[in-house]
């Protein structure tokens, strides 16, 4: 087996010890305010949900947008990204032998930026100076104070890119020809891509704050949406590639079987780096100013992203069918009853992937040009999105957290604990169903996204929309108990619950798997191979844009 | 690595799921004509009232029960508003904003398109149901974003 480690001392002591208490200290930090992010954007989710379904109305000192803006930041760009960073530095510390002293240093850093920049950001969004939500599009500016708290955040998660690199180059220079352990290899493509997608942002943000101050009058509207984009959508495709570690690696293990082919796994994380950034076009197929040749490329291009995600669907279900029957399942689906449904670290990811079957199917549907123009901007894209990123991805971390916290503190997951996990992935699936399925509906009515509730001067069609909206309040109360319970849990496990040692769950390869390609470690060739497609997506559209620019835009405040 | 008869036979459906939806794509695009709105020409977002031809918005028919109608988008409001027309009419939309980005959506239709401030878009559609239809803006825009709405009424 090519892969198997010749490993130090040193690696082998520290995976009987767990993780060394600095390692542990910097995870738990991570995942502590990144639980302590979801529990605040889950409150501002709840009201949203509530005034959308016109039960609540908003005191005059708070704004449905403000709340609108501050939940997705907090949820989409937030929490979502301490914790895969807290995640993935327990994996590099698990695997690769403990972290260098430097790597370390750099995510404290980086997380010291972020927490300042999140401080930043949310700071004129309390004041009402930043309604513009998660997205700022220009010509919408928001207090400059609000775009340096952004730049601040990107730089946080550069340091923890470059922190995870050198880890990783050290480790590949101390082991010549071996294969990066699979999950750091996920952790070194979710870090590249982190990377170069927040290049484009950083981009927009640098042309956004000399605007914002008053230097510069003008602004090109198209050029900073279509940056936003390159950054925007690759970013949930991280937070996505993250859960998706977790099931190649992680979830056969916890049901006792063995991981689907090396090869194939790293092929899909190949494919996911290289395949992204262009993916974000299908953002813009309705704006103006983009040809209908280039956004026929650009359906292509976002398409194909689905099609690693179609491997993983089949490797996961052989996974799951192969345990099954070596355990003595039967039949065409009993099978399915010897899987563990009530270990909540194998049920949470479990059901964000299924989630992820209509999810992803929706995701196709809406990237075709033509079905696009009948979902864009509704409910529908709401709907899409909390079953991407809000169920399978988030569901997935929450199954994460109920091992690799009690890993990182050295407690143990107890029956009590585990069974409360089961409740809350039931609430958190029936809340979803309920929540991401009536605005999948009324979006396909027509019902948009992001709109405080409104009957539009007591449209008849508008009201025909409000039996569907009281499900948008309905789901997001069952969320709420859904994120009370998560968060509970893992303070319980951080902080309170038994001692004792904990797995780092990893599985192994089948015992005649057959040898990985060396070229999957080139991560030169990777690298060159995925600026080349970004640049088949963009310089066309790019140039036009900026060549073919209309007069700027000032700076607008509409709230 | 070794594929199975029946993860062959299942990558090569996935590809063949995309490239299908792909070639339909294409064919209501450059047969059909049904692409989505992409219009290319560009105008100063400053002096939109000046430019024609949104220095005289309005409905403008060209032709046996075809109109024109040239709009502008602004916070919070679409002019012109209240539109009426022929049932079986159609109706040639050219959009553009004054200020900021603003979506342009007939609920019930498949109407729907950014509508940006330096961009002009333009979007077709006919209407053979008569009855009310609700126009709105489906991007956020500001405060007053929930009342940005008119309606088409089909006679």
């Amino acid at each position: 087996m090519g892969t198997t480690l010749k490993q130090s001392w040193k690696e082998k002591a520290d995976q009987a010890l767990g993780a060394s208490p600095e390692d542990a200290t910097l995870s738990k930090t991570y995942l502590f305010v990144s639980f302590i992010t979801l529990l605040i954007g889950g409150v501002l989710g709840l009201i949203q949900g509530l005034n959308r379904a016109g039960i609540l109305e908003l005191p005059s000192w708070l704004n449905y947008y403000q709340v609108l803006t501050a939940h997705g930041i907090l949820l989409i760009l937030v929490f979502t990204a301490l914790f895969t960073i807290g995640y993935f530095y327990a994996v590099l510390s698990h695997n690769l032998g403990g972290l260098l002293p430097k790597a370390r240093k750099m995510a404290w850093i980086g997380f010291g930026l972020k927490v300042i920049g999140l401080i930043f950001v949310i700071v004129p969004i309390i004041m009402n100076e930043a309604s513009v939500m998660f997205t700022f599009y220009p010509p919408l500016a928001a207090h400059p104070v609000f775009y340096f708290g952004l730049v601040l955040l990107v730089v946080g998660v550069w340091m923890c890119a470059f922190g995870a690199f050198i880890q990783v180059a050290n480790w590949r220079k101390k082991n010549k020809g071996q294969h990066v352990p699979i999950l750091s290899y996920f952790a070194t493509g979710v870090f590249v891509l982190l990377f170069f997608s927040s290049i484009p942002v950083a981009i927009e943000v640098f042309m956004i704050i000399p605007w914002a101050i008053g230097w510069v009058e003008t602004i090109n509207v198209m050029l900073s949406r279509t940056l936003f984009w390159a950054f925007g959508h690759t970013l949930v495709n991280i937070w996505y590639l993250t859960a998706v570690s977790a099931w190649y690696v992680v979830v056969p293990k916890i049901i006792g079987g063995r991981r689907f082919s090396d090869t194939l796994t790293r092929v899909v994380i190949i494919l996911l780096v290289i395949l992204n950034i262009p993916g974000g076009f299908h953002h813009q197929i309705i704006d103006p100013g983009i040809a209908e040749s280039v956004k026929f490329l650009h359906v292509f291009m976002s398409l194909a992203i689905g099609f690693p995600s179609l491997m993983t669907a089949y490797a996961m279900f052989a996974v799951f069918e192969k345990t099954a029957r070596k355990k003595g399942g039967k039949g065409l689906f009993r099978w399915f009853n010897k899987l563990p449904w009530g270990d909540v670290r194998f049920l949470a990811p479990m059901v964000a992937m299924i989630a992820f079957i209509p999810g992803g199917a929706g995701g196709i549907a809406q990237s075709t040009n033509q079905l696009n123009q009948v979902a864009h901007n509704t409910l529908w894209v709401v709907g899409h999105f909390h079953l991407t990123l809000g169920t399978t991805a988030a569901l997935t971390f929450f199954g994460i957290s109920y091992w690799l916290v009690p890993y990182l503190s050295k407690r143990v997951l107890t029956p009590a604990i585990n069974r409360l996990g089961v409740i809350q992935t039931i609430f958190w699936s029936a809340g979803m169903i309920f929540m991401a399925g009536a605005m999948h509906w009324v979006g396909l009515l027509g019902s948009p996204r992001r709109t405080s509730y409104t009957t539009y001067f007591d449209n008849a069609t508008a009201l025909s929309w409000d039996p569907y909206l009281i499900f948008l309040a309905v789901g997001g109360t069952l969320l709420m108990i859904g994120v009370l319970i998560q968060v509970y849990a893992v303070i319980h496990l951080m902080f309170f619950a038994p001692k004792g040692e904990t797995e780092f769950p990893i599985a192994e390869e089948e015992d005649n798997a057959s040898k990985t390609p060396y070229w999957t470690e080139r991560w030169g060739m990777i690298i060159v191979i995925m600026l080349l497609v970004i640049a088949m997506g963009y310089v066309i559209p790019l140039v036009e844009m900026i060549v073919n620019a209309p007069p700027g835009s000032p700076p607008f405040r509409p709230w | 690595m070794k594929f199975h008869l029946d993860e062959k036979i299942w990558l090569i459906a996935s590809f063949g799921v995309i490239i299908g939806m792909m070639l339909f794509t294409g064919y209501q695009t450059f047969v059909l004509g049904m692409g989505p709105p992409s219009h290319m020409e560009t105008i100063d977002p400053q002096k939109v009232d000046e430019t024609s031809p949104f220095d005289e918005p309005g409905l403008y028919q060209i032709g046996e029960n075809e109109y024109e109608v040239v709009m502008t988008l602004q916070l919070f409001s679409f002019t012109p508003n209240e539109i009426e027309i022929p049932a079986g009419a159609t109706v040639h939309f050219t959009l553009t904003s004054k200020d900021v980005t603003h979506g342009f959506q007939i609920a019930g239709t498949n109407v729907n398109a950014m509508v940006m401030p330096g961009h002009i878009q333009k979007i077709t559609q006919t209407f053979t149901e008569p009855g009310e239809y609700l126009v709105l803006c489906n991007e956020y825009c500001g405060t007053g974003h929930q009342y940005m709405a008119t309606t088409i009424t089909v006679k």
